[in-house]
């Protein structure tokens, strides 16, 4: 299939980012250059200095909201991109009304408590969404132990589903790059298999 | 009881199991995770309430820290 026939079927879908830190940002960014017709970015930190190690900032944005910092940085890849920001903390209740007429959304957290409260509350309360999991990036080298999973079709997981990190094993740009890119590839294929339905 | 843990056959002595005996039984005890059974995602409030029958499909993931 020709690029330009791809990028008019995923503009007219709207994909979730739960967090804009390593993971949400390259995500985001993969979506953006695709052509995903919206992105919904939630996430209520700021840019700081040791982001810039993985995360899709510049140095001039730090002590900016990483949700709009990202919003200006997916403009300035591809203006046809719809960014609608929310400058929260996400929780139970939150989640559903922030998400709401998404038709994917990718779970892009460092905490596990987060990441547990956005797959369960997403799974249970929007029900036949799919959510794509990011687990297990810290580190750097093993490239044969990242790898996908299909749970079923509302779950995915990328990632080594094994390391967590740690000042000993600090998450940095290739493995977190690496599976924010995996997520995005996931999302694309969900969407794009949806060509055929 | 025999059910299907991760896409592997796994037999149990008995013949059904809270999620929590499951874990246990398994030595699943420290991490962060998610369960579903049969399709159907498994709250953690409800993993000692929740039993897994004969034939069950459970699905379990971890979640790592990182992002």
């Amino acid at each position: 299939m020709r690029l330009t026939d791809i990028e008019s079927h995923l503009v007219k879908f709207r994909v979730g980012i739960a967090g804009a830190g390593g993971l949400g940002s390259n995500c985001a960014i993969a979506l953006a250059r695709c052509g995903t017709g919206t992105l919904v970015i939630a996430d209520s930190d700021i840019v700081e200095t040791q982001n810039l190690n993985r995360q899709y900032y510049f140095a001039d944005q730090t002590g900016m909201l990483k949700t709009e910092a990202l919003k200006k940085n997916i403009s300035r890849i591809n203006t046809s991109v719809k960014v609608i920001i929310h400058n929260l903390k996400l929780n139970e209740s939150n989640i559903p009304s922030v998400f709401e007429g998404c038709d994917v959304i990718v779970e892009a957290f460092d905490s596990t408590d987060m990441k547990k409260i956005l797959v369960e509350t997403v799974q249970l309360k929007m029900p036949g969404i799919p959510v794509i999991i990011g687990s297990g990036l810290a580190g750097w080298g093993n490239n044969e132990t990242i790898r996908y999973r299909k749970i079923d079709d509302t779950l995915y997981v990328c990632g080594d589903e094994s390391t967590e990190v740690s000042n000993e094993l600090p998450p940095m740009a290739p493995r977190v790059g690496i599976v924010a890119n995996m997520q995005a590839n996931t999302v694309i294929e969900i969407l794009m298999n949806k060509l055929t339905v | 009881m025999k059910i299907i843990l991760n896409n592997r056959d796994e037999e149990f002595k008995t013949s059904s199991l809270t999620v929590s005996e499951m874990l246990e039984l398994k030595r699943y005890t420290f991490r962060m995770r998610v369960i579903k059974i049969n399709g159907l995602l498994i709250p953690k409030d409800k993993y000692d309430t929740t039993i897994i029958n004969e034939g069950d499909n459970v699905q379990m993931l971890y979640l790592m820290s990182g992002g």
